[in-house]
C-alpha cells in the first residue's frame, strides 16, 4: 500500500519530461469568441465534443434499430406458428401468408449482428467517448486534427446512409449473416440477399472501416502528443489507456477486414476466385477453382476477434473510472490494469482460429489457438477481481452510471466465464454455433459493452449538455434491463446446450431441437421487454437535453481534468491556460485530505496533510 | 378500431406516465431531496442489489435444475460420453468462480454502500495479493487446456484403419450420402459431372466409382461399434455436418474435404428403449447459414446392429447399376475418343480428360 503508483522517479519524469503541450499553444484557441454559424457549429463541426455527440446520437437511432430487428426475430423464434399479417404494412412482402419469409429472417439476423457490432457499440460507444474524452481528460483543446476528425464522422454517416438503404431494395439486405462466410455470401444464386444487398454492405463497410481509420490515428496521436503539462502516461485515466489500446487494436485489424471485403468484391464482380472453388449451384457448375472459403474466415476474424476487445474496452476503461469515483476509493491496481488491458490487447491478435476449430483448419492448429485462447482468461480475471478489490470496503454512491459499471461487471463475468468452454476446442465441437455462443457472447460483449455505454452516457452527460438525467428513471431503466438482460440469455444458454443451433428460422423439423419451445416463448417476451424498457433512457435523455436538472461543473466529485472545465466547456475546452497535471487521478479518499476527492491538477504542495512520504518532496 | 383502441390507450398510458414522471419531480424539489447528494435511493439500490443476488440466484438455480434434462439429450458415442464429462467438470469449476465472484460483487456493493461519516480505505494495489490472483486462474486454465487439448488430440486424430468410411455431402438444401460399396473405396468425383441425374458427380471412369452407393434422400445407416470415417464436403456454399448425439461437428467445405470420425455406441432401437420415446431418431442437422432452408436441411441417421447394417447395404444398388445410361455415355465416348486416335483413358486419369473435355461452359 505504502508503494503507491506515482513512484517518486516517474512522477518527478512525468512533470520533468513530458511536456508536449507548450504554453505559447494556450493562448491560441478558445474558439469561443468566434462567431459560427449553424453549419459549421453543429454539423460540420470540429469541435471533438460535438462529433462525440453526433456519434452518440447516430449510435442511438441504430440502437433502436438494430433493437427492432432482433424484437421481430424473437417474434418468429418465440411463436413460429404464430400468424405475423399484422407486420404486412411494415415488411411488405416479406411477410408471405402471414409467414415470415426465411431468407427475410437471415436478413434480420445479420443487419442485427452488422448494426450492434459495428455501428453501435464500435462507432457509437468508441466513437461517442473517444472522442469526447480524450482530449478533455489529457487536457488538449481538441483533437490532433479537427477536420481529420470531421471527416471521420462523415465518413461514418455515408456508410451508415448505403447500410441504412440497403433495408430496402427488391433483393433485401445483406442476408449471410454478419461474418458474410463466402460463398453465400459471394453468390447471389445462393441467397437474394448476396445480390445488390451484399453489395451494398460491402461499400458501407468499406467506407466504415476508412472512418474508423482517420479515427484511430486521431485518437493515437492525439494521446501521445498532446497531453498536458504533467500528464505523463503513468497518470492517464484507464478510460484513455483504454481508448488508446481500442485505436491501436483497431487501426492493425480493420485493414484486413477491408482486405478480405476487397478481395470479396472481386470474387463477385470480376470473376476471381480467392473464396471460391468447386461449385455447383442453381443447376450450373462455376468456372472458379483453387479458392479457399476458409481463408475468407481466417481474413475477417482477424479482424473479427480484435474487433470483440476493440468492442468491450472501452466500456472497461469507463467502468474502472466510474467505479472508483462512485467507491469513493483509488481503483485497484492501477498498474495491473493497464498490464491486463495491454496483455488483452496483444493476445487478441493471436486467437482469432478459435471461431474456426471445426472448420476443417489443421486439428493442431486448434490446439495451438486453443492454449493462446484460454490465457486470455487470465488477464480478464485480474480486471474483474480488481475491479471487486475498487468496491471492498468503498463508500459506494448508486449513481445510475455506477449501478450500470457493477451490472458491466456481473454480465462480463458470466459471460466470460462460458468463453472458457468456446475455447476448449474439443468443448467446442459440440457447442459451436449454437446459442451456447449467442448467449456468450451477446453477455460479454453485447449487453457488458451496451452497459458500459449505458454507465458513460449517464456519467458524462453533466459534460455533454450541461445538465444532469434524471436519477429516478435512471434506476428503472437500470433494473428492468439489467432483470431482462439475465432472463434473455442465462435461458439460453439451456438451448445452447441441448445443441440448438443459431440462424435457424425454426426448429420444430428437428425431434432433437423441439423441446424447449416454452423456453423460447419465454426468451422472446424478455427481449421484447428489455428493448422497450430502452425507450425509458431514450425519453430520459432527450427530455433532460433540453429540461434536466443543471448540472454542476464537477458533480460527482471526480478527479479527471474533464470536471475541471466550465458547466459547458466551448471550442477549446477551457477558457483560460490548460491546467498542469501534477497526480494520479485515483486520489479518492486519499488519508488526511480535507475532501475524499483531490483532482489531478492540485499540486503536493497544496496538500500537505495527505502527502504520501514520496510526495513530500515533490511538494517542495 | 380495436387499433384505434390499444393506441388511445397507449397514448394514455403515456400521459400517466409523463404526469407521474414530472409529479416525481416536484415532490423531489418539494422534498429537498433533489439537493442532497445522496438520499434514501443510494440505500434502496443496495437493497436491491441483495435481493437481486438472493433472489436471482435461486430463481437461476431452480431453473437450471428445472431445464436440465432437458439441456442433455442423450449421447451415444465413445468420444461423447469423455466430451460430457469434461464439459460438465469444466462447468463446475465455472460455475465456482461464478457464484463467488456474483457474491463478493452484489455482497460488497450491499455492504459499502454509502454511510455518512465513512471515509472509504485508501488501498490502490498490493502486489501479493495481485500475483495470486493472476496465478489461480493461469493454474487452472492450465490444466483445463491440457485436458481440452488431450481430448482434441485424441478426437481429431487418425481414425482406425477398420474404419466404416462413409461421404456425406452438403447442398442447398439437403445431405447426400455416398458408401464406397465392395471395393471399400470411393471413386473419383468431379464437381463439373454434376447434373440432375448425378447428384455427386461422379466419375464412371474410375473403376472405383463403379460400386459406389449413392442417396440423394433419405436416412443414413451406420452399424454400431464400429469407427465410422465421415468424408465431408459441400457442393455448393458453406454448410456443417452435427449430430448432437454424436458431439459430432465438422464444416463442408466446397473444394476443400474434411473429415470426422466417431464411434457410435447405441443403436436407434436401444436409444428408444432407454429414452422410453418410440419416435426417437437420430438426427443430421446443418449448422453452418447456407440459405433459405438452412433450418430444414435435416437427414435422419439410422444406427443399426452390424449384422442388420450389412444386411441392409448388401441389398442397395450402386449407383452405376442404377443409371446405365451414364455409363452407356461414357463407353460411346470413350470409343468416338478411340476412332479419332486418342487412347482411351482408365482409372482416375479419365477425371483430367473429362475435365478438359467438358469445358466450363457445362
Amino acid at each position: 500500500m505504502a508503494a503507491n503508483i506515482p513512484t517518486n522517479a516517474q512522477a518527478q519524469g512525468g512533470i520533468g519530461v513530458s511536456v508536449p503541450h507548450t504554453e505559447h499553444e494556450d493562448h491560441l484557441h478558445n474558439d469561443e469568441h468566434h462567431e459560427q454559424s449553424f453549419i459549421s457549429k453543429y454539423v460540420f463541426s470540429t469541435d471533438h465534443k460535438v462529433i462525440a455527440k453526433q456519434f452518440l446520437i447516430t449510435g442511438i437511432f441504430w440502437a433502436i434499430l438494430g433493437g427492432t430487428l432482433s424484437s421481430l426475430f424473437r417474434l418468429q423464434l418465440g411463436w413460429p406458428e404464430a400468424t405475423l399479417e399484422w407486420l404486412t404494412p411494415v415488411l411488405g412482402k416479406w411477410v408471405e401468408a402471414g409467414k415470415l419469409n426465411p431468407e427475410f429472417y437471415l436478413a434480420l439476423v445479420t443487419m442485427h449482428g452488422t448494426i450492434m457490432v459495428f455501428f453501435v457499440l464500435t462507432a457509437g460507444l468508441s466513437g461517442t467517448f473517444s472522442n469526447f474524452l480524450i482530449p478533455l481528460q489529457i487536457g488538449a483543446r481538441d483533437m490532433a486534427s479537427g477536420f481529420m476528425n470531421m471527416l471521420s464522422y462523415w465518413f461514418f454517416f455515408i456508410s451508415s446512409v448505403i447500410m441504412f438503404s440497403s433495408l430496402f431494395i427488391e433483393t433485401g439486405p445483406a442476408a449471410a449473416g454478419w461474418t458474410i462466410y463466402p460463398p453465400l455470401s459471394a453468390l447471389p444464386q445462393a441467397i437474394p440477399g448476396s445480390g445488390a444487398g451484399m453489395t451494398l454492405w460491402l461499400v458501407s463497410m468499406a467506407l466504415f472501416i476508412v472512418s474508423q481509420l482517420l479515427g484511430g490515428v486521431n485518437y493515437i496521436t492525439t494521446i501521445i502528443n498532446l497531453r498536458t503539462r504533467g500528464m505523463s502516461m503513468s497518470k492517464l485515466p484507464l478510460t484513455i489507456w483504454s481508448f488508446f489500446l481500442t485505436a491501436v487494436l483497431g487501426l492493425l485489424a480493420f485493414p484486413v477486414l477491408f482486405s478480405a471485403a476487397l478481395l470479396l468484391i472481386f470474387d463477385r464482380s470480376f470473376g476471381t476466385s480467392f473464396f471460391l472453388s468447386d461449385i455447383y449451384i442453381a443447376g450450373q457448375a462455376l468456372p472458379n477453382t483453387g479458392g479457399s472459403p476458409i481463408l475468407f474466415q481466417h481474413l475477417f476474424w482477424f479482424l473479427g476477434h480484435p474487433e470483440v476487445y476493440i468492442v468491450i474496452m472501452p466500456a472497461m476503461g469507463m467502468v474502472s473510472e466510474i467505479m472508483a469515483t462512485n467507491a469513493r476509493k483509488p481503483i485497484f491496481g492501477y498498474r495491473a490494469m493497464i498490464g491486463s488491458l495491454l496483455g488483452i490487447s496483444l493476445l487478441s491478435f493471436v486467437v482469432w482460429a478459435h471461431h474456426m476449430f471445426v472448420t476443417g483448419m489443421n486439428p493442431f492448429l486448434g490446439s495451438v489457438f486453443m492454449f493462446l485462447t484460454l490465457i486470455i482468461a487470465v488477464p480478464s480475471a485480474v480486471k474483474t477481481f480488481n475491479w471487486l478489490a475498487t468496491l471492498w470496503r468503498g463508500n459506494i454512491r448508486f449513481t445510475t452510471a455506477m449501478l450500470f459499471s457493477i451490472g458491466f461487471v456481473s454480465l462480463f463475468v458470466s459471460g466470460g466465464l462460458t468463453g472458457i468452454v468456446l475455447g476448449n476446442a474439443a468443448l467446442d465441437i459440440q457447442v459451436h454455433n449454437t446459442y451456447f455462443v449467442v448467449a456468450h457472447f451477446h453477455l460479454v460483449m453485447g449487453s457488458s459493452a451496451f452497459f458500459g455505454l449505458f454507465a458513460g452516457v449517464y456519467h458524462w452527460f453533466p459534460k455533454m449538455f450541461g445538465r444532469m438525467m434524471d436519477e429516478k428513471l435512471g434506476y428503472i431503466h437500470f433494473w428492468l434491463t439489467f432483470l431482462g438482460v439475465y432472463l434473455v440469455f442465462l435461458p439460453m444458454h439451456y438451448v445452447g446446450i441441448a445443441g440448438f443451433p443459431r440462424r435457424y428460422y425454426s426448429w420444430t423439423g428437428f425431434d432433437t431441437f423441439s423441446q424447449f419451445a416454452d423456453l423460447n416463448k419465454f426468451i422472446s417476451v424478455a427481449a421484447i421487454l428489455a428493448f422497450f424498457a430502452q425507450f425509458i433512457f431514450i425519453f430520459n435523455f432527450f427530455y433532460s437535453i433540453f429540461r434536466g436538472r443543471r448540472a454542476t461543473e464537477n458533480p460527482w466529485q471526480s478527479n479527471t481534468l474533464e470536471w475541471t472545465t466550465p458547466v459547458v466547456p466551448g471550442h477549446g475546452n477551457w477558457p483560460g491556460a490548460i491546467p498542469a497535471v501534477y497526480r494520479w487521478p485515483y486520489d479518492y479518499s486519499k488519508p488526511g485530505a480535507e475532501t475524499d476527492f483531490i483532482p489531478q491538477n492540485v499540486p503536493f504542495s497544496q496538500t500537505q496533510s495527505s502527502n504520501m512520504p514520496y510526495e513530500r518532496e515533490m511538494a517542495d | 378500431m380495436t387499433a384505434l383502441g390499444i393506441l388511445l390507450v397507449l397514448v394514455l398510458l403515456l400521459v400517466v406516465f409523463g404526469l407521474l414522471f414530472r409529479l416525481q419531480i416536484l415532490t423531489s424539489i418539494f422534498s429537498g431531496s433533489s439537493n442532497r447528494e445522496i438520499g434514501t435511493s443510494n440505500r434502496v439500490n443496495a437493497i436491491l442489489f441483495l435481493v437481486f443476488l438472493i433472489v436471482g440466484g435461486a430463481a437461476f438455480a431452480w431453473s437450471f435444475a428445472d431445464s436440465f434434462d432437458a439441456m442433455n439429450p442423450p449421447i451415444a458415442s465413445v468420444h461423447g460420453h469423455a466430451l460430457e464429462k469434461m464439459f460438465w467438470t469444466t462447468m463446475v469449476i465455472l460455475g465456482i468462480a461464478f457464484v463467488l465472484t456474483q457474491v463478493l460483487l452484489f455482497g460488497y456493493s450491499y455492504k459499502y454502500q454509502h454511510r455518512e461519516g465513512r471515509r472509504a480505505f485508501f488501498f490502490a494495489h498490493n502486489n501479493k495479493i495481485e500475483i495470486i490472483w493472476t496465478l489461480i486462474p493461469a493454474v487452472v486454465m492450465a490444466a483445463l487446456v491440457f485436458a481440452g487439448w488431450k481430448e482434441w488430440t485424441r478426437i481429431t486424430g487418425p481414425a482406425p484403419k477398420d474404419s466404416v468410411v462413409i461421404e456425406v455431402m452438403g447442398k442447398q438444401f439437403g445431405w447426400l450420402a455416398r458408401y464406397p460399396g465392395r471395393d471399400q473405396k470411393l471413386g473419383v468425383v468431379n464437381y463439373r459431372l454434376i447434373d440432375a441425374s448425378n447428384d455427386f458427380g461422379l466419375d464412371l471412369s474410375d473403376q472405383s466409382s463403379l460400386d459406389d452407393i449413392t442417396f440423394s434422400s433419405g436416412a443414413l445407416h451406420i452399424p454400431k461399434g464400429h469407427p465410422i470415417m465421415f468424408k465431408i464436403r459441400s457442393r455448393d456454399v458453406l454448410h456443417a455436418v452435427y449430430m448432437p448425439h454424436f458431439r459430432v461437428q465438422m464444416y463442408a467445405v466446397p473444394g476443400m474435404p474434411t473429415k470426422f470420425w466417431f464411434t457410435p455406441t447405441l443403436t436407434t432401437e436401444e436409444m428408444r428403449a432407454q429414452t422410453g420415446n418410440p419416435k426417437f431418431t437420430y438426427e443430421l442437422a446443418c449448422n453452418q447459414i447456407c440459405g433459405r432452408g438452412h433450418f430444414a436441411m435435416r437427414m435422419e441417421v439410422i444406427v443399426e446392429e452390424p449384422e442388420d447394417y450389412i444386411a441392409w447395404l448388401s441389398q442397395q444398388k450402386s449407383f452405376s447399376s442404377q443409371n446405365p445410361e451414364i455409363l452407356a455415355n461414357l463407353k460411346k465416348k470413350a470409343q468416338d475418343q478411340k476412332t479419332i486416335g486418342v487412347t482411351a483413358p482408365v482409372g482416375p486419369a479419365a477425371t483430367a480428360a473429362v475435365q478438359s473435355a467438358t469445358p466450363a461452359s457445362l
